[in-house]
This record gives structure tokens, sequence and C-alpha cells, in this order.
């Protein structure tokens, strides 16, 4: 055990893969000598060297397309996108390809790559280095979509992600990138996918969250308790895929569901979690379920702090769930 | 064919044609011959079956038969190819069974991708042929990439890299040349100017001087052939790849060709292309120029001739007929292949 | 005829000028590029004070923005990305609009909605950057097309970087220029550097310039640090746009002085002497050579000039700093041209969770 911040967690959890196989090799920009600009890469070059640890032109496309190529003839690729909202020029690659290869080759050639991206709000990035859309890519078929919200289960993600057989984007909730350290297993530590993590046990409602909500629903919790409100926080890890046997259960034990992400409401990862719960909870629900997101706005920079749920927004939303029924 | 229409000869004397085509010449011709003929044959078929409606879909690469073949004869079986639209028949003379490739496109059951793409979308990975996309000019990158990986495990193969006119001007090419160029990978970039992005005709798609005036932009070299000539494409990727194997790195060949069919079996080229195009590219003809040649020199005479047309065709109709007996993919492989397993779907927990 | 076209008709440059830098507008020039360079410094001092949230340095490309701008008219459409300060400046946009928007309070004309240095100043013809490299190079090139349709005689002109070249939209954008041959100046400033890759590793191609040739128009390298080549060479690329000859890319070689911006270390990356050696050509020292040789600056002048700007800076940034945050509804504006009922009911919501107005 080693007590890291989350991203020297992804640090640790990439130079582990890293040594374990030959095959796992990084790329991106900034990623070798300056060790990516959050340091996530730090002294990997170093480590590893430049063959594996590969600095490329400023072309989003142009590292997921090579990382592809690579992946086909069976390296592991990590690719860094310098942050999830410069995903674009290469969502090409990712949604037509990536998510596809496996499929339309009818197996024979599987693609696996690993994307990593920061991502989220929190550190005044304005529009640009702020969103949260891992909804585009939850509703691409053929991807899967891990998010830690501890240095564990960065680590622990991360190494599970690099050997899984498919492809995976995984975003790292960048607010936290240093603001939350923990204990983290050395050496092979890996945390299967699709089992949520029980942040906190409570019988009055449950609160879904990933990322950087995390730590903010847990802190409602503690609001609440004072107020003689149980609140279960679940982690959901991975959006894809769902540990959806975990959410139910936990409604059918609660009867209230509060959903907290950053992303805007409208077509969010909630309203996926609000639909499966409504079809295979619903005589468990005592109240509305309530979501509480980013705005259906654009990220916006002064007033972040209005944009982005907070504790208090959380601990309200469970009130009037709690207070409805 | 009509051996007697004014098709562009191929200038070339028997000592030519053998350095072009290495010391075993004649066998390789009789061998480029064929396949081409054969190339030919099957897009006959392909769409007098898709007007008849047998199936949805086809994309001829008629005009294109010469560089498809070269590149099929001239590469080796450590090299890979990431496909543009038009190469199937690179994957057939790298050993993709003509039957296995008409399941493909009927979809059935025999096809390894289980019917999942369109027509004239074949994976072949034992013929090193990787699977193709519908979207222009993704794979170039990825051919980068590919390349990159063989580097990296110490192979010897070449990659090579096929799209069209069109595609020079995809994001792709500009990130796959410039990749390849900054990591000096072992890539032949080969640009199947057929001159028509369906109705787009290449002076429209770029004001360059050509596309593989192109090449210097990434510190490439950039070659323009005439990829009618059987002789000259084949020299040339020989080339190509014997350099990129050696370390030399990349290089953009732009091989000039001409559409001769429409774009696919939804186009009509009426609609767009100027009087007097088709004819110029019949005199472009690269299976009758080299037939013409052929002739020229005694090296396909006319019961050969006979043969092998008719070789080709029995050859494609057992291809079609074995296809058409194929059921449809079981419906259960719908859901299968999305993920590495089936359980692995968004709502693993619930399996 | 649109009002930009009476305009630029109207506008001496339709008569056609000789492209040298006039000499009169020399010390002009100078002022901008001190007024730059110290907003630089005081701005990197801000941010590590937290009074504003994020910087990105221009020094070294003084004279590279300075002479584009001087070379661009007030009807022609800039197209930036988010180091062009001096250009908007020159431009004639208020240094206190400057820091309003670097602040992000309630004056900023973007409402404080972008990171600073992401100016959106429409007066000024001074298109709202974005973060995500290169997009904005397509977008010139649609303007430009815009400007053919309405036979406006005025031209585009996108700024960019060494690193976008690598980007799809410059692909994209020259190319789409080149074959409708659009009004369009592609003015790449070269400082050596995208974050931390050195422009030897973006590109293998000898000059960036050279890539306009994959697209069929002339490319151009010049010395960004001089800032009469750098006006010299925009006004014959503008004078070739308005006369139909399409677009022109324009390498200025630069070097970025200072780090990427203020989240980044160069010294993770670079020697500092070869910064050293760069600063031996300081656009600004270079121009004062020429204006002290030429005895239209001393050093008592030059002083003068830079406790002016240094007064401008501090009066603009103690106005911005005055001024409050927007107003908590202005998150919900400007979405779409309406509000929605969606938007009005989170907008309600936000309101009662942080107070402000209801507009
Ligand atoms: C990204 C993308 N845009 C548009 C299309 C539709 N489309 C299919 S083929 C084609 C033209 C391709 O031209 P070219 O690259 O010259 O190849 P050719 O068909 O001539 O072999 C277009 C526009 C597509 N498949 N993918
Ligand atoms: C699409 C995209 N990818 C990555 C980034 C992160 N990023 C911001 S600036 C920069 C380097 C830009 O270099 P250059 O174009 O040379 O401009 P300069 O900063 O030197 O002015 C990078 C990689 C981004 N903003 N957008
Ligand atoms: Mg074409
Ligand atoms: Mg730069």
């Amino acid at each position: 055990m080693t007590e890291l911040t989350l991203v020297q967690a992804v640090n640790r959890g990439l130079q582990e893969a890293m040594r374990q196989d030959p095959d796992v090799l990084i790329l991106g920009e900034d990623v070798g000598v300056n060790g990516g600009v959050f340091r996530a890469t730090e002294g990997l070059q170093k480590e590893f060297g430049p063959g594996r640890v590969i600095d490329t032109p400023l072309s989003e496309t142009g590292i997921v397309g090579t990382a592809i190529g690579m992946a086909l003839y069976g390296l592991k690729p990590v690719a860094e996108i310098q942050f999830l909202d410069f995903i674009y020029p290469a969502f090409d690659q990712i949604v037509s390809e990536l998510a596809k290869f496996r499929y339309r080759s009818g197996g024979q050639f599987p693609c696996h790559v690993v994307v990593r991206a920061p991502y989220g709000g929190g550190i005044k990035g304005g529009l640009y280095h702020s969103q949260s859309t891992e909804a585009y890519f939850a509703h691409t078929a053929g991807l899967k979509v891990a998010i830690p919200s501890t240095p564990a289960d960065a680590k622990g993600l991360l190494l599970t992600a690099v050997h899984d057989e498919d492809p995976v984007i995984f975003l790292e909730p960048k607010r936290i990138y240093r603001a939350v350290t923990g204990e983290v297993p050395d050496g092979d530590h890996r945390v299967p996918f699709g089992k949520a993590r029980l942040v906190r046990e409570g019988s009055d409602v449950s609160i879904f969250a990933y990322g950087a909500m995390v730590p903010t629903a847990t802190d409602a919790a503690a609001t609440l308790a004072l107020e003689g409100i149980s609140a279960e926080i679940i982690d959901l890890r991975t959006l894809v895929p769902l540990d959806e046997r975990a959410v139910i259960a936990s409604v059918e034990k609660t009867g209230r569901a509060v959903i907290v992400h950053e992303a805007a409401r409208f077509c969010g990862f909630g309203g996926e979690l609000a639909a499966i719960l409504a079809e295979k909870a619903f005589y468990s629900l005592k109240a509305p379920i309530a979501r509480v997101t980013g705005y259906d706005t654009p990220f916006p920079y002064s007033l972040e702090h209005v944009y982005l749920p907070n504790t208090d927004r959380v601990a309200q939303a469970a009130r009037t769930t709690v207070r409805a029924g | 064919m009509n051996p007697d229409s004014a098709v562009e000869p191929l200038s070339y004397t028997p000592e030519e044609a053998a350095a072009a085509l290495g010391p075993e010449w004649t066998a390789t011709l009789e061998k480029a011959y064929r396949w081409m003929a054969l190339g030919r044959a099957f897009d006959a078929r392909m769409q007098g079956l898709q007007r008849q409606g047998r199936i949805g879909f086809y994309g001829a690469a008629t005009g294109q038969e010469a560089v498809n073949v070269a590149a099929g004869l001239a590469s080796t079986s450590d090299d890979w190819v990431f496909p543009g639209l038009r190469e199937q028949l690179v994957a057939l003379v790298r050993g993709l069974p003509l039957e296995e490739y008409a399941h493909s496109i009927f979809g059935d059951a025999l096809d390894p991708a289980r019917g999942r793409q369109m027509p004239c979308h074949p994976t072949a990975r034992p013929a090193h042929y990787v699977s193709m996309s519908s979207v222009i000019g993704t794979q170039i990158s990825q051919a980068v990439g590919f390349a990159y990986a063989l580097r990296h495990r110490r192979e010897r193969g070449v990659v090579l890299a096929f799209f069209g006119d069109g595609a020079t001007s995809s994001n792709d090419f500009h990130a796959g040349l410039n990749f390849a160029a900054v990591f000096d990978l072992p890539v032949v970039f080969c640009c199947a100017n057929n001159q028509w992005a369906i109705s787009v005709p290449a002076e429209r798609q770029t004001a360059a001087a050509s596309f593989a005036a192109k090449a210097p932009a990434y510190g490439l070299e950039g070659r323009q052939l005439d990829g009618t000539d059987f002789f000259a494409v084949y020299r040339e990727l020989s080339m190509a790849l014997r350099s990129a194997r050696a370390g030399g790195g990349p290089v953009l060949l732009e091989l000039r060709t001409y559409r001769l069919t429409p774009h696919s079996s939804s186009d009509d080229p009426r609609r767009y292309q100027p009087a007097g195009w088709a004819e110029e590219g019949a005199r472009r003809d690269p299976v009758a120029r080299l037939e013409a040649w052929m002739q020229a020199h005694d090296l396909l005479p006319a019961d050969r001739r006979a043969k092998i047309a008719a070789a080709a065709d029995t050859t494609v109709r057992a291809a079609v007929r074995a296809a058409e007996a194929a059921p449809p993919p079981a419906p259960e492989t719908l859901t299968e292949d999305v993920y590495a397993s089936r359980s692995s779907g968004p709502a693993e927990g619930t399996e | 005829m649109t009002e930009a076209a009476h305009a630029a008709r109207s506008h001496e440059t339709s008569r056609s000028p000789s492209a040298e830098f006039p000499k009169g507008r020399r010390l002009e020039a100078y002022r901008w590029m001190v007024l730059a360079r110290v907003m630089d410094e005081r701005c990197l001092s801000l941010q590590r004070q937290g009074r504003i949230g994020f910087y990105a340095p221009l020094s070294g490309q003084e004279a590279a923005q300075v002479g584009a701008a001087f070379a661009m008219q007030p009807e022609d459409w800039i197209f930036p990305a988010y180091r062009e300060v001096a250009v908007a400046l020159v431009r004639g946009v208020p240094l206190r609009s400057v820091f309003d928007q670097l602040v992000g309070n309630a004056s900023d004309r973007s409402k404080g909605r972008q990171m600073p240095n992401h100016f959106a100043f429409s007066e000024i013809r001074f298109v709202s950057a974005s973060s995500p490299i290169g997009t904005q190079i397509t977008q010139a090139v649609g303007a430009s097309m815009a400007i053919q349709r309405r036979k406006d005689r005025i031209a585009t002109i996108a700024f960019f970087g060494d690193g976008a070249t690598s980007s799809n939209d410059f692909h994209a954008g020259l190319n789409f220029a080149g074959v409708f041959r659009t009004p369009t100046i592609f003015f790449c400033q070269n400082n050596q550097w995208a974050i931390s890759l050195p422009r030897e590793r973006q590109t293998r191609s000898a000059t960036l310039a050279e890539k306009a040739a994959a697209y069929g128009f002339p490319g151009v390298v010049v010395d960004g640090n001089d800032v009469a080549a750098v006006y010299r060479t925009v006004r014959e690329a503008r004078e070739r746009a308005l006369a139909g000859d399409g677009p022109t890319l324009i390498e200025a070689q630069v070097y970025r002085f200072g780090p990427h911006s203020t989240s980044d270390d160069p010294r993770r990356y670079r020697e500092d002497s070869q910064v050293q050696a760069a600063r031996q050509r300081d656009p600004i020292a270079l121009l004062k050579a020429t204006l002290v040789q030429d005895r239209v600056l001393d050093e008592a002048a030059d002083s003068k000039i830079w406790e002016e700007a240094r007064a401008e800076v501090a009066e603009a940034l103690a106005g911005a700093e005055k001024e409050p945050l927007p107003d908590v509804a202005s998150v919900f504006e400007d979405v779409f041209a309406a509000l929605t009922p969606r938007l009005e009911e989170q907008r309600d919501e936000a309101l009662g969770m942080h107070g402000g107005h209801r507009p």
C-alpha cells in the first residue's frame, strides 16, 4: 500500500502496466518529455524510452487512428487526449472505428485501445477544459466507459482497462486529481469492470454518482445524516458495463433515488439510470427520481460554481425525495 | 474487351518488361493477366446481380485492376493492406478465396463478418487485409499505427495504405502522412486517383498540382504514376516496398486511373461526367492495354486468352452459386462481437 | 451593397498603396508592442497571485501580431487563436475590455463565459476564440466564401500556431481555400513550440510555409521579429486576396519566450540557453534599435513609453477588478436565441440556490 493522489495512482497504474507487458505503450500530446500536462505520465518516458512513450504531433485523429492501428496488430496502446474537450477531432476514429472493428470484422480484428482523458469541471477551465461528455461514449455500442473516483480505483480500473479485450474510454476526474489521496495497493491491483462501489450504506435514499461527484455526494450524505436522513452512496465506477444489479438492489432497499453528474441533464447518463429504475424498480420507488446535474447550457467560466452540482444541491434533492414519500 | 479497340499501347520492349517485373517476368505477366481478367469478370457479374436485385449494392473497381493486381503480386506475405473502397482484388490476389468474398457480398452465414457490412467491405485477416470502413480516410492513420507496431516488434512487414483521390481531403490523410513522416514508418501510401470522388472531379478536390504534390508538405517524396500501366505500377510499388522494408521510410504514390464504371450501383455518372470521358477512359483500360501488349509479344495466344476468360467465368459462377445457397446469418450473431464477451454489454450486472 | 462593402470601398486601401510599412507609424507600432509586453508581464504575476485564473503570454510574438494587425483593415475579419491579445488592442479594443475578459467580470463582452485569453469583440470583427486548436481555420475560409458571395472588397485572416498545422481544420481549411480561391490569409505564428513539442517534431516538412503547395497556393516565410517585414508580407497577401488571386499561407518565424501558459513549466522540456539565444532577437529591442538609430526615439522617450504602458495596464486592471461577477441568470442566456422553458426552469432553480436577479 502506498498513499497516493489520484493522478499519481494513474501514473503508477500506467507504470505497472508497462512493466508487466512490453506491448503497452503510451501516445499523446506532451506525454513524453513533459510528463503530461497533468503529470500523469511523469517519469514514464525516462523509464520506458521514447519508443513506448510517444510525443505525437497535435492531432487527436492521428493519436487515436494510429493507436487503433497498433491495437489491430496486437499492441496495447494507451492514448492520452489532453482534455476530454479535445477528443472531437478523433470522434470519428472512436465511434466509427474503434467501437466497431470487432463487430464489423466478425471478430477477426478486435481493437483494444484505452483512451484516457482528464474530464470534468471545477478547475476554472471554461467551456473547453471542463466538460463531461461521457454520455456520447456510453451511447456508442462497443465502447466501455470507466470513471474512477479514488486513487485505488484509478489504478485498479486502469489496469483492468489496459488488460481488457475491448476499447475503453477512461475518464479521469481532473478536479480531484490532487484533491483526494488514498491508500493504493502496490503491484498488479485490478478492480473489475461492472461492479459498483458501495461508498456508504444507507436506508432512506440512494445517491448514484461517479467521478468527482462521488466526494460531493459523500459530503451531502454527511450533512443529511445530521438531519436524520440515511443516504446510501453508490459509485458506479464503470458506466459501461453498468452494474445494474447494484443500482436496482439499492433502490429496492431505499425506495428513493438521486442521480448526480456534472454533465448536462438532457440526455445525460442519469436519464439512462432513471429509465432503468423506471423499468426495473418502479414498484420499489416511493418518490420521483431526482437528478442533480449540470445545466443544459455550455460550461461557463466565471460562474462554474453555479453550473456544477454541489453538496447543497445534492442534499436538497435528497431531502425533497425523502419528503415526497 | 475488344482487342481491336484503340487502346493506348504500352510501349515496353521485352527487356524493359523484364526489368520492371523481374526475372520471372513472363510468369508474373500470366498471373497478372489472369487476376485482372478475374477481377473484371467478377465486377461485371456483380453489377449484373445488383441490377437483378440479387445483391443490394456493388462498387466496382473496373479500371483499377492494374493497381490492385500489382499490389497483390508485388507485396509479400509479411505485408499488410489497409484498403480504401476498391482494393478487394488485392485481397483476392493475396489469398482471400473468391467464394469467401462472395459470401461477404451476400452477407450470409458463411461470411466471416457475419453479414454485418455492406457488400464490398470484406475482411480477410489471413491475407493480411484489414477490415474496411465506409468512412473515407480513417484507414490511413490506422495503417500508420500498424506500421509503428510492426517496427516495434521488429517485423519485416510493410503497410500498404490505399485511399482514393477524395480521401486526400480527409482528416486522417493529413494526420496519417504527418505521423508516418515524423516517426519514419514503413508505409507505402497508395492514392488510387480514379479522378472522381462520386461526382467531384479530381481538379475540384484540391488546387494542388497533383496528389503526389501533397507529399512534400509532410517532408515525404511523392510520385505520380500511370495506374493503367501494369509494368510501371508493379515496378514502382516493388521499389517502394523494398525501400520501406529497408528502413527508407514512407512514400506517397499517386496511381492515376480512370473509373470506368459508376461510383457504385447507386450512382449515375451521366449526370456529371463530361462527354468523351468514358471514351478517353476506355483507351486507358488497364486490362485491354496489358492484353494488347501481351498479344503483340506473342504471350497471349487467342486460345489461351479464351481459356482464361472461361476459367474466370466458371470461378465467378461457382462462387455466386455457393453464396446464394448459403443461409443468412443466425439471429444471435446480431449481438455477438459487440464486446469480447457477450456478458460485457452495457448491463453486465444483470446477465 | 452591404455596409461593409461601402466602408471598404471608401477606405484608403482600395487605392492600393504600396505594401511598405509607413515609417510614420513605426513609433505607434512600438507603443503597441511595449503595451503588449507590459501586459504579459503583469498578467503572469496576476495569475500567480490568483487574481486571474489563467494567461497565455505572447512575448516574442509582438512584432508578428502588431505587423499583421497594422496590415489588415478595419473591415477585415479576424479569426484568432488564444494568443492574439496585441491584435485586438491594435484594432481598437480598450485595454479595459481586455481585462474585463481576463477577470471574467460582469462587463466582459462575453459575459465571463470563456477562459482568459479567449476574446470575442464583434465591434472589431474579432471572432470569438476557441480552445480546440485549429477550428478557426475552416471558419475563416467560410467567412471568406461569404465575402466572395457578397462581392465585398475585404479579406479574412486566420491566426494559428505551428502546432495547429497538424490539425484537421488546417488541412480542410487550406484545401477549401485553394479550391475556392478564397480571400484568406493564413497567418501561422511559428513560435517553435506546441507546449512541449518542438517544431521539428510537429512535422518533417522543411518549413511550414511550404505546406501551401499541397493546397495549390503560395506560402511564404517571414521573419516575425521584424514588424515591417510582417506588415509587407501580410499587405501583399491581402492585395492578392482582394485581386481575386486567392489565399496565402504566411509562416511568421518567432520564438515563444515565455511558458505556453501559466499552467506550463518550460524548464521541463527546453534549455534556458535556447531562450536566451532567441531573446537576442527580441522584436521590441530590434524595433527600438532602428527607431533610436533613425532618431525617432531616445532613452528618455522610451522610458516614458514603458511607464505609460504600465500606468495604462494598472488602471485597466483596477477598473476590471472592481466589477462584480456576471449575474447568475446569465448562465442560461445565449444558449439559444431565446430561453427555452426548460432553461427557465433551470435558471429559477439556480437563482434559488445562489441568489441573483431574475431578468
Ligand atoms: C467521411 C465520409 N464522407 C462521405 C462519404 C460518402 N462517400 C462515399 S465514397 C465517396 C467518394 C470517395 O472518393 P475517392 O476517395 O476518390 O474514392 P473512390 O470512390 O473514387 O474510389 C464519398 C463522398 C463517406 N463514405 N465517408
Ligand atoms: C484539439 C486540441 N488539442 C489539444 C489542445 C491542447 N493544447 C492547447 S495549446 C496546444 C499547443 C498549441 O501549439 P501551437 O499551435 O503551436 O500554438 P501556440 O500555443 O504555440 O501559440 C495544445 C496541444 C487543444 N487546445 N486543442
Ligand atoms: Mg476517386
Ligand atoms: Mg507554437
